[in-house]
């Protein structure tokens, strides 16, 4: 088992004409992920690595079903991107675009709300399931199908993980970027909640960064709800206070959103923090 | 984005919201002419780009245009150093020279997107004035919210609902309500991060009227506001963080080290400086690459650290994803080529098109110290700033 997507996920892929588009749909095709369907409004008819390209997404949906969706759209349309998928009713949405301003999150989470989509990102690298599918922009050589969860708010710091991980022998059950965004689709809680469900995931690795709240809400849930061995890090010890670190949502305002208060919350929470980013995965090794 | 109290104060104004008169210095001469026209007291405030600016002198008062003159020659020209800034301060170009106001109270008025809830929301208090993250810690029950429906946008019970809590009279309620109408409009049309006025206040006469402003704006929305974008004033950020901007490296931010850091993803570059800081070092900045495959932007990123004299050592960690391995390392034989570059490289590459990337940098012939993972990348680095490594 895995969470969200396995081999029978049929992907769609939005902005499948681009260059990162293109690229990493064949990245996809090439790790074993069914890519169906590709949108490029005004180059519907064509194909792009023998995938079909339609107009909208909704006549993508109706002629190949389907039931997950990455974005590689400019963050100036990437919003109107998600919505697409949405009202699509594409179950699965998963937005790489990094740069979409935070009036139009705002949009975009007020149309989810009620609906059945689950959001996955936006400035994400996706997820995979090592050995079934990949939906991201992630090298899929670097993991090892498994039973350890990962969840981080960074792309290339999971990969600094899973590459620790699998060097170990220890292998993934799914990998889910939630993205460096104040506001993402899907927060720790949310795919916490799924691996705690996973009847394959027997432990989890969580990233987390500095700024905002989200780890701390993680380590509520932790303490609450988990009985899977949780082994964390927060990455920013280091960060001058109130100095925006590249992603959006790696501010410290606040001392809510410093890396040891949220370490020590995770930690108070019953999760086994790394000491360093360089021991995450000898880290899980000596808990399992 | 940050912008000035004026430019701010010309925004607000824009919308409707009141605002003391006044008008921009440059020179003692025009503070005052301004202070004469004025007629008056008049208050002199430094433009910069940090809060405490009344603890610092940053905020003076003057009885004649000639006090005017001696106090705005004293603030322009010089550095202002505040909590906020670096101990190197903030250089004072502009004053703002304003007509005094008689002030009875002292409110707090401000909007942020409050990412948890997905939505704007508007904070007042009436413990204007002073820090507001000070009042939210000590007491708590003085800020009062009121969250904005996206759809529906700030309703005027909203308003009412803040302004009495505030203790409005009935006549400023009104006021008050349509001040708080036009800052939300403000917020939304313009795509802020924050806005914040601080104090609000009542004057003697019983008006209200913004006597100082804040702006931030959503960078990833400027490309949609370019009358904002023009408005920033690059000399109030680091000389070196202003020079990345420049070079089109957006993700840069001045350290105290000596290990010159390229990485991409920020999450990585954190903990890149996080585990410098463990092996024993420190590093010279933040810098996240992006995910945009350019050798030119790579060649810039050194660029920026042959101009800063504290780097000793280059540290590149990439893992690669989105960014290709291979543009990274042609772009660092291209930095080679292009410039003579005298410091230790340590380089460690791994993910999408790490091999290609490791054959174009043994081709290039340039001198560099390998690293296998990311803690030996950053010991060998440190090793290098200290000039120890064989």
């Amino acid at each position: 088992m895995s969470i969200l997507i396995n081999e029978k996920t049929r992907l769609l892929v939005q902005g499948i004409t681009g260059g990162e588009g293109s690229f990493h749909t064949r990245q996809c095709i090439e790790y074993g992920t069914r890519v169906v369907a590709g949108v490029t409004p005004g180059k519907g008819g064509s194909d792009v690595s023998g995938v079909p390209v339609f107009n909208t997404v909704e006549a993508a949906v109706e002629k190949t079903g389907a039931d997950a969706s990455i974005i590689f759209v400019p963050a100036t349309f990437a919003a109107d991107a998600i919505l697409e998928a949405a009202d699509a009713g594409i179950p699965l949405v998963v937005c790489i675009t990094e740069g979409i301003p935070i009036s139009d999150m705002v949009v975009v989470h007020n149309y989810l709300k009620g609906k059945q989509t689950r959001l996955i990102g936006p400035n994400c690298p996706g997820l995979i399931s090592p050995g079934k599918c990949k939906v991201g922009i992630m090298a899929g050589e670097i993991h090892l199908p498994g039973n350890v969860g990962v969840v981080s708010r960074s792309g290339t710091l999971t990969y600094e993980t899973v590459a620790q991980l699998t060097g170990l022998g220890i292998g993934q059950s799914t990998c889910v970027g939630i993205g460096g965004d104040p506001m993402p689709g899907s927060t720790f809680v949310d795919i916490l909640e799924m691996f705690q469900e996973d009847k394959d995931t027997r432990a989890i690795v969580l990233i987390g960064e500095i700024g905002g709240t989200a780890e701390q809400e993680a380590a509520r849930f932790i303490k609450e709800k988990m009985t899977k061995p949780v082994v964390a890090f927060v990455a920013g010890a280091t960060a001058p206070p109130g100095r925006r670190m590249g992603h959006a949502g790696a501010i410290i305002s606040g001392s809510s959103g410093t890396a040891g208060d949220k370490m020590a919350a995770l930690a108070a929470a019953g999760a086994t923090i790394a000491p360093n980013p360089a021991e995450i995965g000898l880290t899980m090794k000596k808990m399992l | 984005m940050k912008i000035h109290e004026y430019q701010a104060k010309a925004l607000l104004s824009e919308f409707s919201i009141p605002i003391p008169t006044g008008a921009v210095a440059t020179t003692p001469a025009e503070a005052k002419n301004i202070a004469a026209e004025l007629g008056g007291k008049v208050v002199i405030k430094a433009q910069v780009y940090a809060g405490g600016r009344g603890k610092a002198g940053g905020i003076k008062v003057a009885k004649t245009p000639e006090e005017a003159e001696k106090l705005a020659g004293q603030i322009l020209g010089t550095r202002l150093i505040t909590h906020q800034t670096t101990p190197e301060g903030v250089p004072v170009g502009k004053v703002l020279v304003e007509k005094a106001v008689n002030i009875e109270r002292e409110l707090y008025l401000s909007i942020i997107v409050a990412a948890a809830n997905h939505m704007p929301v508007m904070m007042a208090s009436e413990a204007g004035g002073m820090d507001i993250e000070e009042v939210a810690r000590v007491s708590p029950e003085k800020i009062l919210l009121e969250y904005i429906d996206r759809a529906a946008g700030f309703q005027a019970f909203q308003g009412r609902k803040l302004a009495y809590g505030m203790n409005l009279n009935p006549a400023q309620v009104r006021a008050g309500t349509s001040l708080m109408t036009n800052l939300y409009r403000l917020f939304q049309v313009k795509d802020c991060s924050l806005a914040e006025i601080n104090p609000l206040v009542v004057t003697a006469d019983g008006e209200i009227m913004a006597l100082d402003a804040k702006l931030n704006f959503d960078d990833n929305a400027l490309f949609r506001h370019s009358d904002i974008e023009q408005l920033h004033d690059a000399e109030q950020e680091d000389p070196l963080e202003a020079r990345a901007n420049e070079l089109g490296i957006k993700n840069y931010v001045k350290m105290d080290g000596n290990i010159g850091c390229l990485v991409n993803g920020a999450g990585l570059a954190m903990a890149v400086m996080d585990i410098i800081t463990h092996a024993g070092g420190r590093p010279a900045n933040f810098l996240d690459i992006g995910t945009v495959n350019d050798v030119s932007r790579v060649v810039n990123a050194f660029k920026i650290f042959t101009t800063d004299p504290s780097v000793k050592a280059i540290l590149v960690n990439i893992f690669g994803g989105m960014a290709r391995v291979d543009t990274i390392a042609r772009g660092i034989a291209e930095a080679h080529k292009q410039m003579d570059i005298n410091l230790p490289l340590v380089v460690r590459l791994a993910g999408t098109n790490a091999d290609e990337g490791k054959s174009i940098l043994a081709e290039s012939g340039i001198e560099f110290i390998e690293a296998t993972d990311f803690y030996d990348a950053a010991y060998k680095a440190v090793q290098a700033a200290k000039g120890s490594y064989k």
